[in-house]
């Protein structure tokens, strides 16, 4: 009905109004993905949540002391009311407590974030501007198709820790661009930090680079091949114009799903990246988390990036229903 | 197509050659990997030590045998139950379809949205970090979605098949079409991905043993040595760089294998 | 106007020539029907004319001379310049021949984009117009839809419209109407017959059906595994075969259908 009367106005306005609602629509279902996914990690969680009384006491504490302080934590309350609790306390900033810091886990979190951000949009941005132009320019050539796969599968195979270690040696311990080891604080030393994350970055992308390349050139490829190629061919477009005014737009839906993935990838990279370089970011608060069974820790930083991850798949979707109407619920008007 | 494929006999190649050498290192090595003092401290690449020596004078490149077979076999116990739970569960809902297929289809979507080290780090932190065991299940049940979604897409694509419907007029019972239809004409699918599933899982178990909460000593493991190396960058760089190596060519050789395994598909169609 | 000579086009891997010396002509405003099965070579000869052959991927000799100019080995940037301009192309499945993430207008105006320097709202104009000359119903409106919105018979009308927009000399069709129903394929005829009438551009028609041929063409030439085996006016190859293939196309329409086409 609503949508009929819009039409009536104006067929612009009825087109904005569909799209509004798929983006609620997919907004609502990425906020039920990541609730499914912290209440499932909670859940997980607390299943073993004995250990965090255990954890802060110690092995040798008596039972009674045991239950006391689960009681005092609130560990004896049912499952629902504790996610409840949880969750209402991420909307409000309170993340819980430590165990092992014995401090509210947003604060140790917050710088940890920042620099993870920083590091990820880098590495994301780096991605971007290495592995499109070249994915473009490879699907174009014929020639040493072979060699330049062999290279890719290469690139796909270094991990990046590897690569990590590498450029440590080479730029760090050779050419003393940077102290590997020693992140240099972003107030005092904002161009030594950047630079530290820049190599930090290089090695988190290389292998996500060489997956784009070829993902961009078998995409493009695909399309080159399809009939409106031809079509455009007949009316005297030469090979440029096909490529801009036809090709990218239709090669672009699967890439920009692609390049979604990728930061979900980037996060995970990070996560062995920043051990690597010994970037005080949330990864490696992670990894020390997971050791030290410190869950509430675990848990935020699980929901933080699982946000991360259902932001960027969003992004992506709604980026792709602009391009293509084909795949607007409904058809435009 | 007589074309000859290059990648698919460069592929194995070297695999067949890695394999073969990893093989060998389950019951030979040029020393005992744990031996200290085999040979000098901190010493370089040799004809005695092919990849040098670490600090406690332990030749490398027996210790490297014996982590590659590790990480080869991690991965191959992932692969196994990734590939067997995930096609089976792939094979049945894709076949059959319904709203246990749709469902299972969004439960699908939402996880492989995920990076797969995160969800394996998650598992890892339940159950207790650092043994084998453990990385096995976590890794292998973070596999089981993608080859789950793999089969099942391949099976629905040929559920309306043509020959497959003929099949069933001609009163062929379902396991009977399963077996002979569906499976050799997936096979061709499945091969790919599963050269980059043992890929995946070798990064991933490497990743993880890097970070401490994969596998630990006293079993080997690449990964791990490898953060240990990078401890003496300074002073036995051969040590990150033998390590590193190794990697880099199994993952190389079996994605040159995987390439040409497609690349075969590909020109048979 | 057009005239092919001698025109031998060979795949490599395959066996026989794809085209194995065709000899062709179509005069000023005449439509021209080349009939034959799947493998005839009917499409590869009209691919060749329009400029669409692989070059670098076959093997090819002959002629073909579009009012005197040579276009089978014309280099590319000669034969941009015809392709759109002089001879406009229509192909067989108009849902996938056209852009699907843009819309029908900029489609149909694409070869005045191409070729001249005339401003949007002249380009829009003239699109409008060429879509209401293909009696498009509310061009307008259809210059802002995208192909998924439109029924097959009115995207070949849109394919047709931006095939004729810049006036070219020769129009090739292949198959047009093969995928569309039967009332919406006599429906298309008509229009390509009107087309032909005020505009005097000629068509070469590709089909694999005689009597589709028969109801629009003037002349209708038939090929058989690259050969061309017979030609002539389109009532005299109906009713008077010459050649042993031909007669074998003619038996193989049902009956009354026969009986029946050609008025």
């Amino acid at each position: 009905m609503k949508s009929e009367i819009f039409t009536l106005c104006s067929p612009r306005l009825s087109e904005g109004y569909l799209l509004m609602k798929y983006a609620l629509k997919r907004a609502a279902a990425g906020l039920a993905t990541i609730l499914i996914v912290s209440f499932l990690t909670f859940a997980a969680f607390s299943l073993i949540s004995g250990d965090t009384a255990t954890a802060m006491l110690g092995t040798s504490a008596t039972p009674e002391r045991l239950a006391a302080l689960r009681a005092e934590l609130g560990l004896d309350r049912p499952l629902l009311v504790r996610y409840g609790e949880w969750l209402l306390g991420f909307f409000t900033g309170n993340l819980g407590v430590s165990t092992s810091y014995k401090q509210p886990v947003w604060e140790i979190l917050g710088a940890k974030f920042r620099l993870t951000l920083c590091l990820s949009l880098m590495s994301f941005v780096l991605i971007t501007a290495v592995s499109i132009p070249l994915g473009l320019w490879s699907a174009g050539r014929r020639r040493f198709e072979g060699a330049r796969t062999a290279l890719n599968q290469l690139g796909m195979a270094v991990p990046s820790f590897f690569t990590g270690i590498l450029l440590s040696w080479v730029f760090g311990v050779g050419l003393k661009w940077f102290m590997p080891g020693q992140f240099p604080d972003g107030k005092e030393d904002f161009a030594g930090a950047a630079v530290y994350l820049f190599f930090a970055a290089v090695a988190l992308s290389i292998p996500r680079i060489a997956m784009t390349v070829r993902m961009l050139r078998s995409t493009v490829q695909e399309e080159l091949g399809k009939d409106y190629v031809r079509t455009a061919i007949s009316r005297g477009n030469d090979r440029g114009q096909v490529l801009r005014r036809h090709v990218l737009k239709n090669a672009l839906p699967p890439v920009v799903t692609f390049l979604a993935q990728t930061m979900a990838e980037i996060v995970a990279g990070s996560i062995v990246v920043e051990q690597v370089f010994v970037i005080p970011g949330l990864g490696r608060m992670l990894v020390s988390s997971i050791a030290g069974r410190d869950y509430p820790v675990v848990q935020a930083i699980v929901v933080i990036l699982a946000f991360w991850v259902v932001l960027a798949g969003t992004a992506a979707d709604l980026i792709n229903q602009r391009i293509d109407p084909r795949l607007r619920i409904g058809g435009a008007a | 197509m007589k074309r000859r494929n290059g990648f698919l006999t460069a592929g194995l190649v070297l695999t067949c050659a890695l394999a073969a050498l990893i093989l060998l290192g389950f019951f030979w090595t040029p020393y005992d990997p744990n031996a200290m003092a085999a040979g000098p401290k901190f010493g370089g690449p040799s004809p005695a030590h092919w990849m040098g020596t670490d600090n406690f004078g332990r030749d490398i490149f027996s210790r490297v045998l014996k982590g590659a077979g590790a990480t080869a076999s991690i991965a191959l116990a992932t692969l196994a139950i990734g590939a067997v739970c995930g096609c089976l569960a792939g094979a049945l809902t894709g076949c059959f379809g319904g709203p246990v297929d749709e469902l299972l289809m969004r439960l699908n979507d939402a996880l492989t949205a995920f990076p797969n080290i995160l969800l394996a780090l998650v598992v890892i932190s339940l159950l207790e970090p650092g043994k084998k065991i453990n990385v096995i299940l976590a890794l292998g049940l973070v596999f089981i979605p993608s080859f789950a979604r793999v089969t099942r897409t391949a099976f629905a694509s040929l559920r309306d098949v043509n020959y497959i419907k003929s099949a069933r007029l001609m009163g062929a019972s379902n396991p009977r079409i399963l077996a002979i239809h569906m499976l050799p004409n997936t096979a061709p699918v499945l091969l790919p991905a599963l050269t980059i599933g043992f890929n995946n899982a070798v990064l991933a178990e490497a990743s993880m043993s890097f970070l401490g909460i994969g596998v630990t000593p006293p079993d080997a493991s690449l990964g791990y040595m490898l953060s240990e190396a990078q401890g003496m960058l300074f002073a036995a760089p051969w040590y990150a760089a033998g390590t590193g190596l190794v990697i880099v060519l199994m993952v190389f050789s079996v994605g040159l294998l995987g390439e040409g395994l497609r690349r075969q598909d590909k020109g048979v169609l | 106007m057009l005239e092919i000579r001698d025109l031998h086009v060979k795949f490599p891997g395959r066996d026989r020539e794809a085209v194995a010396g065709v000899s062709l002509s179509i005069r000023a405003g005449e439509i021209l029907g080349l009939v034959g099965e799947s493998g005839s070579g009917k499409t590869v000869t009209a691919m060749s004319v329009a400029g669409l052959l692989p070059r670098k991927q076959c093997d090819y000799s002959g002629e073909i001379l579009l009012d005197g100019k040579e276009l089978l080995h014309a280099d590319r940037a000669e034969l941009r310049n015809i392709q759109g301009r002089e001879i406009g192309v229509v192909f067989q499945e108009p849902q996938s021949a056209l852009d699907p993430l843009m819309k029908i207008g900029p489609q149909v105006e694409e070869v005045l984009r191409v070729h001249t320097s005339l401003s949007r709202e002249e380009r829009r104009r003239q699109a409008v117009e060429a879509m209401a000359a293909v009696e498009l119903p509310e061009a307008e409106a259809v210059y802002e839809k995208y192909p998924h919105q439109l029924s097959g018979g009115m995207l070949q009308r849109a394919m047709i419209a931006a095939a004729v927009i810049a006036k070219p000399k020769l129009l090739l069709l292949d198959e047009p109407t093969t995928a569309l129903d039967v009332t919406i394929q006599a429906q298309i005829l008509e229009l390509l017959k009107r087309l032909n009438r005020e505009s005097g551009v000629s068509m070469l028609f590709i089909s694999h059906d005689l009597n589709v041929v028969r109801k629009l063409c003037g002349r209708v030439a038939v090929m058989q595994r690259g050969l061309l085996v017979e030609e002539g006016e389109a009532q005299e190859v109906f009713h008077h075969p010459h050649h042993p293939y031909t007669r074998r196309l003619i038996a193989a329409i049902p009956t009354r259908k026969r009986k029946e086409g050609g008025a």
